[in-house]
């Protein structure tokens, strides 16, 4: 009794914390990452921003507001109750949709490198339906894989069909945008989500396939852009465009070498400060670590990563409920998927496309949906614990 | 969870190890085991060098007059990256700056290409730099014209006009001295690739020629390098390093400037001459060297060219001259490059076999008009039969028959054709004590070796023809069929590894297959002077900086010492001086209040010349003074120039008047050019305004 007594002492008290269920060592790798992407965002802009005559924090000042924001939205997203979760998700993914059809609409939405991700609010804010998309779909497939409408221990066909249109619905938009990056990424969540759902194994190696003859007839028949085929093609063979995404892929490929093992320390890098990278504070921000901080930071940085996502699946495997490890599920893949998108495309093993570094990478959107991902794992963590 | 959940995680946990460790695997090639090559890629991506050439180091006389020194001129240059963008490659831009500098477009555009870019044969006159630097059309612009084409740059897009510093060639006194100095050019990747220890940059002019070239490591300095580190923009955002040019340091020589002056105008004029005595008389070489020492007082060659001409810029026409055969290719130094037979003036070797082989070099012998040599008789010099005589005035009055008589004799003494297993060679080893086979040693490029026609010479002659002699019929040109050169081509194919009795007869009065250079019958001619030391022959004296401090004096080496008994040179330079006093050399010194001795040489030439003409003869004066205690060692050929004396050997004495400052037959006192009697032991101030003495 008095076992039980104890136990009981101890979920008041921790009840009474706001960092309640908090996962200590994710927080602390994510909050390392917060940190450094800081950093790296100053460094990736304050000299050329200065010697241009404009404000050298400007990306700073916006990159903690947008951190703190994020901080807000993601311990919202860790204490909300779970039936509240379930009851916003359809309007979440309601308004996902409705954005990405709007970033299609010519005036409302605004392109950027070849893609139509974004929709310009007032006063230079800019918001990427795309982002929120990814979690929408996220809770809105395991909802529907983890809900039994008959006696089964696993998601009948019925099911995975209705997920799948829930994830099919937003790609088809970001496809029209199009933004090859995001769909490799919820793509591969997707069939992550499916295959651990315990849904038959035929569905996953159905999608597999599907996913690969998609890839094929989406480059042969001409629905991907002239630009996207030139960015793969460039991947294959990075001489043939040397003044476009070659010229991007081998600059960030040497910025990225020149670093070594320790680097120029930080803000002294004279490729970042050169900024022969393009977009090196947002999708190549990965380049301003190499040169910078050399293979010990850039090393680190992939390391935090490794960190948190086996501390996703240890709270993964830990949970009792399978709508909690479903999400948790989706969020792993999206984030190493994503990652290695992104420092796959800066090292060179992966095409070049438009995606961010989640914790690190400048952008609202980007970073509000990250530290999302980031709640929901912690929300998931915190009811495994009861 | 089922279990297919829980291996479908494990699955996917499993993959995304993968993927990161990936990452790691690409992150450690690229950063750790790839990482020096990037850093070398971005060093090239971000930094700039702005190279500031170094002042090129003058090159002085012994007094100190400037021979070569940097003057300010105005280039005009041409970006070929910019031009080559334009819709007509530039064509019009050329042309129009053709007619600007009024220059012929042609010229301007074989100018502006690289070397490479021209079909052989039409190269003279081409880049021979790279196409990442500029490419100057005229380093001597006009003010103006540079004004106008910088104002209107939108007229001439991809052409710049700076001021830079260049190379000149004041020409004190008149003097050329292209052979001797050299010149300067722009670095070519050959030079880059070769590097030879010190880095180049592509906007440096290096020594391309002569002294220039010898002694560049020395003169060019360092340059000054300014690395900057740019942005995208290519805007500078800060400095690496900034090194200032390091000047060159001055090559002192052993020349005098009024010397050099005056042995020019003595060569050319004696090619003149020859010309005027109706001779082809198409080229020379003359050289004045200290016997004491080696050090060379002055040297020409005929035809030259002007050293200022590749810093003005060479027309097309200018640069196809330089190597043209019927402008007497006036870019070879015939001094030390040039090949020729000593005819007479080898007798002074001859001398030395008799007197080894035994013969009394004071006894008479017969000069008479022909010589039965086997069974071809070989004339004296115009068949004059001249009696009996001592062998003082036979080397005087310069008899051939008294030659062949002994060279045939010691021929057939060592077995003829069938020779003994040890032959005495008397002739020969007379030739190899003068060390006729290594080179002289002067530091200056691309020195010729002189060829002695010894045994061994007509064994590995015999090795390289005997395929075309053995089957002359089908191997020769229809021109060579004569009946005499296939009888000729026969005999060779016979025994033509054999020195033969005409090649022995021959040998003794310098005609045949060897050859020497003018600088060579100098050392020759110098150690008979000097008693017997063979000296390398030096330009340079010392190497100063800018400062004054002798960074390296290049002290005179003797080679060697001539293997002959003293008291056969003294017998030589008696009889030397009997060529003067009573001889060949007789007339044309009549007169001379200085003592000199020497000898003429007229040497047969064989072959023809481009325009079909048969060639003349070779002229040599060969010669040493004062006779009493020898200072000077002077040489004069000129090539198809006819007599010894009458062509060289008049201009040999003109060499001595300057040198002694004879007007007349009159020293003119103070009007020697070393009053001492004896070139300058000290090195001089260096100054680049410094004139030669007696000068205003």
């Amino acid at each position: 009794m008095s076992q039980i007594a104890a136990r009981q002492r101890l979920y008041r008290r921790s009840r009474t914390s706001i960092f309640d269920g908090f996962d200590p060592i994710l927080t602390a790798a994510v909050a390392l990452l917060l940190l450094m992407g800081t950093l790296l965002v100053y460094a990736a802009t304050r000299d050329w921003y200065a010697r241009n005559g404009l404000d050298p924090q400007y990306y700073l000042k916006r990159h903690v507001i947008n951190i703190t924001i994020g901080a807000f939205l993601a311990y919202g997203t860790t204490v909300i109750d779970y039936r509240l979760l379930r009851a916003y998700t359809p309007i979440v993914w309601g308004l996902g949709v409705i954005g990405l059809i709007v970033v299609l609409i010519p005036g409302l939405g605004s392109e950027v490198n070849g893609a139509k991700a974004w929709i310009a609010l007032p006063g230079g804010f800019q918001i990427q339906p795309a982002e929120l998309a990814k979690i929408s779909i996220i809770i809105g497939m395991s909802m529907i894989l983890s809900e039994r409408s008959h006696d089964s221990n696993e998601p009948g066909s019925r099911d995975v069909l209705q997920a799948l249109v829930i994830a099919a619905v937003p790609v088809l938009f970001i496809l029209l945008q199009p933004d090859m990056g995001t769909v490799f990424i919820i793509s591969a969540s997707v069939v992550t989500i499916i295959a651990v759902s315990g849904s038959s194994t035929k569905w996953v190696i159905g999608l597999l396939l599907i996913a690969v003859l998609g890839a094929v007839v989406a480059t042969k028949s001409g629905v991907i852009s002239e630009y996207q085929v030139k960015r793969l093609q460039t991947f294959v063979d990075p001489t043939a465009d040397s003044q476009g995404a070659g010229y991007q892929l081998r600059q960030a490929r040497i910025t990225v070498g020149s670093g070594g093992l320790i680097g120029t320390g930080l803000f002294n890098g004279p490729q970042t400060n050169g900024r022969f990278v393009p977009e090196q504070q947002t999708d190549f921000i990965f380049t301003v670590a190499g040169e910078e901080l050399g293979f010990l930071g850039s090393g680190l940085i992939v390391l935090l990563y490794l960190i948190i996502l086996m501390r996703a699946f240890s709270i993964a495997r830990r949970t009792s409920d399978p709508f909690g490890r479903l999400v948790t599920t989706g969020v792993i893949a999206w984030y190493a998927f994503q990652i290695f998108e992104n420092i796959g495309m800066t090292l060179g093993l992966m095409p070049m496309t438009g995606v961010p570094l989640p914790f690190i990478s400048y952008g609202g959107s980007s970073m509000f949906a990250t530290l999302i991902g980031f709640g929901l794992l912690q929300n998931v963590h915190a009811r495994s614990r009861g | 969870m089922n279990q297919r959940s829980r291996l479908s995680l494990l699955v996917v946990q499993i993959l995304i190890v993968s993927l990161l460790a990936a990452l790691f695997g690409r992150l450690f090639y690229l950063q750790i085991a790839a990482g020096p090559k990037y850093r070398d890629a971005a060093l090239s991506i971000q930094s700039r060098d702005v190279v500031a050439p170094a002042t090129r180091g003058l090159i002085v006389d012994s007094s100190g007059v400037p021979l070569a020194l940097n003057k300010v001129g105005l280039a005009i240059t041409i970006d070929r990256i910019t031009l080559d963008k334009q819709p007509d490659k530039g064509v019009e831009v050329l042309k129009r700056l053709a007619k600007l500098l009024k220059l012929r477009y042609k010229d301007v555009f074989t100018n502006t290409r690289l070397c490479g870019e021209l079909p052989k044969g039409q190269r003279a006159g081409c880049w021979t730099g790279s196409r990442y630097q500029p490419i100057p059309i005229t380093k001597e612009a006009d003010p103006d014209v540079a004004l106008q084409i910088v104002e209107r740059s939108d007229q001439y897009p991809g052409v710049d006009a700076q001021p830079i510093s260049i190379r000149n060639y004041p020409g004190i006194v008149g003097v050329n001295g292209a052979h001797v100095l050299g010149y300067v050019g722009p670095l070519t990747e050959s030079d880059l690739a070769k590097g030879n220890g010190k880095q180049y940059f592509r906007s440096e002019s290096i020594g391309k020629a002569g002294l220039e070239i010898q002694y560049d490591s020395f003169l060019r300095g360092t340059p000054g390098i300014r690395t900057v580190i740019v942005d995208r923009k290519e805007a500078i955002t800060r400095e690496s390093q900034n090194t200032k040019p390091i000047a060159g340091d001055h090559l002192v020589t052993s020349l005098d400037v009024r010397l050099q002056a005056a042995t020019e105008k003595a060569l050319a004029d004696a090619v003149q001459r020859g010309r005027t005595n109706g001779y082809t008389s198409d080229s020379g070489a003359a050289v004045v060297m200290d016997i004491k020492t080696g050090r060379i007082l002055a040297l020409a060659s005929y035809p030259t060219y002007d050293p200022n001409a590749f810093e003005k810029g060479l027309t097309v026409q200018e640069a196809a001259d330089l190597f043209s055969e019927k402008k007497a290719v006036p870019a070879l130094n015939r001094a030390l490059q040039g090949l020729f037979a000593p005819a007479s003036t080898f007798k002074s070797v001859s001398v030395v076999a008799a007197a080894a082989a035994g013969y009394d070099l004071n006894a008479a012998y017969n000069c008479p008009a022909q010589v039965q040599v086997g069974n071809r008789a070989f004339q004296n010099f115009d068949s004059k039969d001249q009696g009996r005589m001592s062998l003082k005035k036979a080397i005087a009055v310069s008899c051939d028959t008294l030659w062949y008589q002994i060279a045939f004799d010691e021929w057939l003494r060592d077995g003829g054709l069938r020779p003994k297993s040890n032959p005495n060679d008397y002739f020969f080893k007379a030739a190899q004590a003068f060390h006729i086979q290594q080179k002289v040693g002067i530091d200056l490029p691309s020195e010729s070796t002189s060829r002695l026609a010894d045994r061994a010479y007509k064994k590995s002659w015999f090795e390289q023809n005997k395929d075309f002699y053995c089957n002359y019929k089908t191997r020769a040109t229809k021109a060579q069929q004569t009946p005499f050169l296939v009888q000729l081509a026969a005999e060779n194919c016979v025994d033509g590894d054999k020195v033969r009795a005409g090649d022995a007869v021959n040998f003794a009065i310098g005609q045949g297959d060897t050859v020497l250079t003018p600088l060579k019958l100098t050392q020759m001619y110098a150690a008979i002077g000097n008693g017997g030391t063979i000296w390398q022959a030096t330009v340079g004296k010392a190497i100063v900086k800018t400062d004054g401090t002798v960074v390296k004096t290049i002290e005179p080496k003797k080679l060697a010492t001539l293997n002959v008994a003293p008291s056969t040179i003294k017998f030589l330079q008696g009889a030397l001086r009997e060529v003067v006093v009573s001889g060949t050399g007789a007339g044309v010194f009549a007169g001379f209040p200085i003592e000199v001795s020497g000898k003429t040489g007229t040497g047969q030439v064989f072959g023809r010349n481009p325009n079909g003409t048969l060639k003349d003869d070779t002229s040599w004066f060969a010669s040493f003074a004062p006779s009493k205690n020898p200072r000077f060692a002077v040489v004069m050929m000129v090539g198809q120039g006819g007599f010894g004396a009458s062509t060289s050997g008049v201009g040999v004495r003109k060499i001595y008047e300057s040198i002694f400052g004879v007007v007349g037959n009159k020293v003119v006192p103070g009007a020697a050019i070393y009053p001492s009697g004896k070139p300058p032991t000290t090195l001089p101030k260096i100054s680049p305004a410094t004139k030669p003495k007696g000068t205003p």
